[in-house]
């Protein structure tokens, strides 16, 4: 549904995005992650004709944005990142008024209303003027603008950003919900957030996809993914982190807090040896009667690949 | 009774027959984006204070100032051109862009443009839709002037159709300015700097106009010849001449022409500036 190749962005001379291609179909939800700056929202703005893309090709639902700038946006829902609004309307008004121009027939403008104003749980304050609702509400009045016209397409910039965990919660279970139907993009910055609502998740930094797959599958790229926690008590100095070493299945031995009790290590696989790893130190410590205290696989973390992979970006 | 018949035939008939036509034409020409961007504009000059404001302060000014200070009832004829008409488009410098400021700067200053611009609409539907939610207000004003008219149609018996001739020059001339207003309005984001430098420059083009002003461009020789062709555009665009030959009751087309080129040319102006902002 949304096709996006190797699109490009200059500002002058800065490069904002640098040749950005991915795609998403019906029933999928890609989670945008990146730091501050990377060019995120940038490309959203492009993907939804805000901004006309220096070069590349970007085409909703078959549809090149360049040649029917409008039948694409009509396809489209947008949350831009600010959740900006007519200040001096009242939330129904608003609504009202983005309905019509997202082209819903007269006849189907009050249960289209209705419906986004129940779906975003925006009832108490259906007929209160804009310029006075909390942020929370207004994020929301925004979010539902872009549900409206039911669209086959929702682009959403940090969709949950200054919510409270509540509303986040709701706001997560909702995309997901739609991404069932629908194509769906949203931009983050909150990894647990792609791991609660995405199918698939990119990373840019500085302007270029640098990490494309399922959540889980970004997980286990993470350093730490398939690595093993010990905590053991038991006869002091048996030299069980060189044991640990030496066994063969691991790479490196990471011991967090050693003393006369007992120890706390953490144990990386060695290349393609992931799976036989806690088996391995299980019986080792069995053979060196210690107490297992704690035994886990990490599972690796999206927060640990994003520092990983943006971190030494920056740094070069 | 006389002149109330006079005041219902020669102004109030006219008026409710331009506002029908521009509401058929609203209705059944115009597509539905710009009707529902005309609508909200409109409302949410009456949702704040600023249209009231701004109805209070021209009516004011334009009301007051003629009668007191321009010396309609010294003048011993029933006749509004001197004193009011003369007057009424140095209001309308600095009126019309008062009432076009918010047009593009405030959807800036906000963000809505992000929201307004990613709708399935067409530039032209958002600027021609919003510009002409501001001509209604400015069309209201002229409209709620009729005390003047009144007045003097009490007093004697003026030629009511010099005075029609004189609104309707003076309107196109605030419509000129509203343009004008359009273009600088979607050039930045604070209605302040909107303001103040869509009244420089409706006041440039409006003195550009002015005989003393035109003669002196003209006259210019030697070096100034360099930039002839600047001082016979200052002097093309003077809006003054035509206000003037409109206001007498000569409906020139080529006035009417100009109008509208200038106005167009206008609009045009206003989207090409929004399309480079995007980029």
């Amino acid at each position: 549904m949304i096709e996006v190749e190797n699109l490009q962005k200059h500002f002058g001379t800065k490069v904002a995005v640098d040749g950005v291609s991915f795609t998403v179909n019906k029933g999928e939800v890609l989670g945008f992650l990146g730091p501050n700056g990377a060019g995120k929202s940038t490309t959203m703005r492009m993907v939804t004709g805000y901004l006309p893309p220096t070069d590349g090709k970007i085409s909703i639902d078959g549809v090149d944005i360049e040649d029917d700038e409008i039948a694409a946006k009509a396809r489209i829902g947008y949350l831009p990142e600010a959740a900006p609004l007519y200040s001096d309307m009242t939330v129904e008004g608003f609504l009202r008024f983005s309905a019509e121009m997202r082209g819903v027939p007269s006849g189907e403008l009050d249960a289209a209303v209705d419906n986004a104003i129940k779906t975003t749980f925006l009832e108490p304050v259906r007929h209160q003027s804009i310029d006075t609702l909390s942020k929370g509400y207004r994020h929301r009045t925004c979010f539902a603008q872009s549900i409206i016209h039911d669209p086959e397409i929702l682009i959403l910039d940090e969709p949950t950003d200054g919510l409270d965990p509540n509303q986040k919660h709701e706001i997560r279970q909702l995309i997901r919900r739609m991404g069932k139907e629908k194509a769906i993009i949203f931009s983050t910055h909150i990894l647990e957030e792609v791991e609660a609502a995405c199918t698939r998740a990119i990373i840019i930094d500085r302007g270029r996809v640098i990490a494309d797959g399922t959540p889980d599958e970004l997980k286990a790229r993470a350093a730490k993914a398939g690595a093993v926690l010990l905590r053991a008590k038991g006869l002091a100095g048996t030299g069980i982190e060189k044991e640990l070493d030496k066994m063969g299945e691991s790479e490196k031995v990471e011991v967090i807090e050693s003393d006369d009790e007992g120890i706390t290590a953490m144990v990386y696989p060695a290349k393609g040896k992931k799976e036989n790893l806690s088996t391995a130190i299980y019986s080792l410590c069995k053979e060196k009667n210690l107490t297992i205290e704690e035994l886990r696989v990490e599972e690796g973390r999206l927060d640990d690949l994003f520092r990983e992979i943006t971190k030494t970006d920056a740094e070069d | 009774m006389d002149a109330f018949i006079n005041l219902l035939t020669d102004f109030a008939i006219p008026t409710v027959v331009v506002a029908a036509i521009f509401v058929a034409i609203l209705l059944f020409v115009l597509p539905r984006e710009v009707r529902t961007i005309f609508k909200r504009e409109l409302s949410s000059y009456f949702t704040s204070p600023i249209a009231y404001v701004l109805f209070v302060v021209f009516l004011g000014i334009s009301n007051t100032l003629s009668f007191f200070f321009t010396g309609v009832l010294e003048g011993g004829e029933a006749d509004l051109f001197l004193p009011y008409f003369q007057y009424l488009p140095w209001y309308l410098v600095l009126i019309a862009p008062a009432v076009g400021m918010r047009l593009w700067s405030e959807e800036q200053r906000l963000g809505t443009m992000e929201l307004l611009l990613t709708m399935p609409v067409a530039p032209w539907q958002a600027i021609l839709g919003k510009y002409l939610a501001a001509a209604v207000v400015l069309f209201g004003m002229l409209v709620l002037s009729f005390p003047i008219v009144w007045t003097i149609n009490y007093l004697g018996d003026p030629d009511n159709g010099v005075i029609m001739a004189g609104f309707v020059a003076s309107f196109l001339v605030a419509l000129c300015f509203l343009a004008v207003t359009s273009v600088i309005s979607a050039m930045t984001r604070s209605q302040m700097v909107a303001l103040l430098v869509s009244v420089a420059a409706c006041m440039m083009l409006w003195l550009s106009g002015l005989p003393h002003v035109s003669e002196l461009l003209m006259s210019l020789k030697g070096g100034w010849l360099i930039f002839w062709p600047i001082l016979k555009l200052v002097n093309i665009l003077g809006v003054m001449p035509h206000f003037t030959e409109l206001a007498k009751g000569v409906l020139g087309l080529r006035d009417i022409v100009f109008f509208v080129t200038f106005i167009a040319f206008c609009l045009f102006a206003t989207s090409v500036v929004i399309r480079l902002k995007r980029a």
